[in-house]
């Protein structure tokens, strides 16, 4: 039987990794490595002030044929968003965009409805707008309408390695809203992006729980692994869960006794 | 004066590109915002800088 294909779709174009990679937080030396061993096919940036004291380009030290997915990090509404959307494009990235806005510099949670605003804008102009978002089916549903290419919900605050702590709410994104559900922010260990992948997740995106692990490329081949896992249960469809008591696994008849 | 990320900068006269190469900025790695317009690198010869001009010079960095 051939094999069929399973590929990430995002905006037209074709994936075959479900792993997208932060570059935040750890050296640029690293970044190669960690792209390769995380198997990762898009690779997230921020858009920032240039400081001629770092020379080094991050462009130069990533794989060539990586997507760029620059975020709106820094934006504090659609405004903000929509104008380094637009630097991020001078830069040479590509028509990719993560949006990302922040009112609340505590806990980094995502103001929605400028989210929306944002994606509406960025899409009329032909970006793939990726938004990074709170859970909320309502929201999802109206970056849908306002062109979204992929919903970005969080599991838990950025960088907090939390884990799955909003899953019920993108269990609900992911049956009700019919484009890619990206699992983005609080990520913390490979066993989370697991599940959340056999959830029917598109994609897992994770940045601080590789950069703050002992050994990131190792860590980036770790959850590569459990990605491709718990992508593959998901396909496979997981066996049910008995309310109470046990099933045998094994012959009920042709016992050694009586 | 002109800002400049931020910072007032005694660069009123200069092309753009002089300053940019004078300040030590890689052209290949950055974008200019001037005056609140992206300015193509085309541009930057011909862009002299003025008193009271803004200028944000922005680069990708890591990120999540």
């Amino acid at each position: 039987m051939e094999k069929q294909e399973d590929c990430l779709v995002i905006g037209g174009h074709r994936f075959y990794s479900r792993f997208i990679l932060g570059s935040g937080k750890y050296s640029l030396q690293l970044i190669e490595a960690a792209v390769r061993d995380a198997g990762a096919e898009i690779v997230t940036l921020a858009v920032r002030r240039a400081n001629t004291k770092e020379q080094e380009n991050i462009l130069d030290y990533i794989p060539k044929g990586v997507t760029l997915l620059p975020n709106t990090s820094g934006a504090r509404n659609a405004d903000e968003a929509v104008r380094i959307a637009h630097l991020a494009r001078e830069l040479g990235c590509g028509d990719f965009v993560k949006i990302e806005i922040m009112r609340d510099s505590k806990y980094l949670l995502p103001d929605n409805g400028e989210t929306i605003k944002a994606t509406e804008r960025l899409a009329k102009e032909g970006f793939v707008v990726m938004p990074y978002m709170y859970p909320d089916l309502n929201v999802a549903r109206d970056l849908v309408e306002a062109g979204a290419a992929a919903v970005m919900p969080l599991a838990a605050p950025i960088g907090s390695n939390k884990g799955l702590a909003t899953k019920e709410f993108i269990q609900i994104l992911i049956d009700e809203i019919d484009l890619p559900i990206i699992v983005d922010a609080g990520i913390g260990k490979p066993s989370e992006a697991c599940a959340a992948m056999e959830m029917g997740a598109a994609a897992i995106m994770a940045n601080t729980a590789l950069a703050t692990a002992g050994n990131l490329p190792l860590m980036a081949a770790a959850f590569k692994d459990a990605i491709a896992a718990g992508r593959k249960a998901y396909l496979a469809g997981l066996g049910r869960v008995l309310t109470r008591g046990a099933a045998a696994s094994d012959p009920l008849t042709g016992f050694l006794h009586d | 004066m002109v800002r400049i990320n931020g910072e007032d900068k005694a660069a009123a006269g200069k092309s753009l590109c002089d300053y940019l190469q004078e300040a030590g900025y890689d052209r290949r790695a950055i974008a200019v915002e001037y005056n609140e317009v992206i300015l193509p690198k085309q541009d930057y010869e011909t862009t002299v800088l003025q008193d009271g001009d803004v200028v944000e010079i922005v680069c990708f960095m890591g990120g999540g």
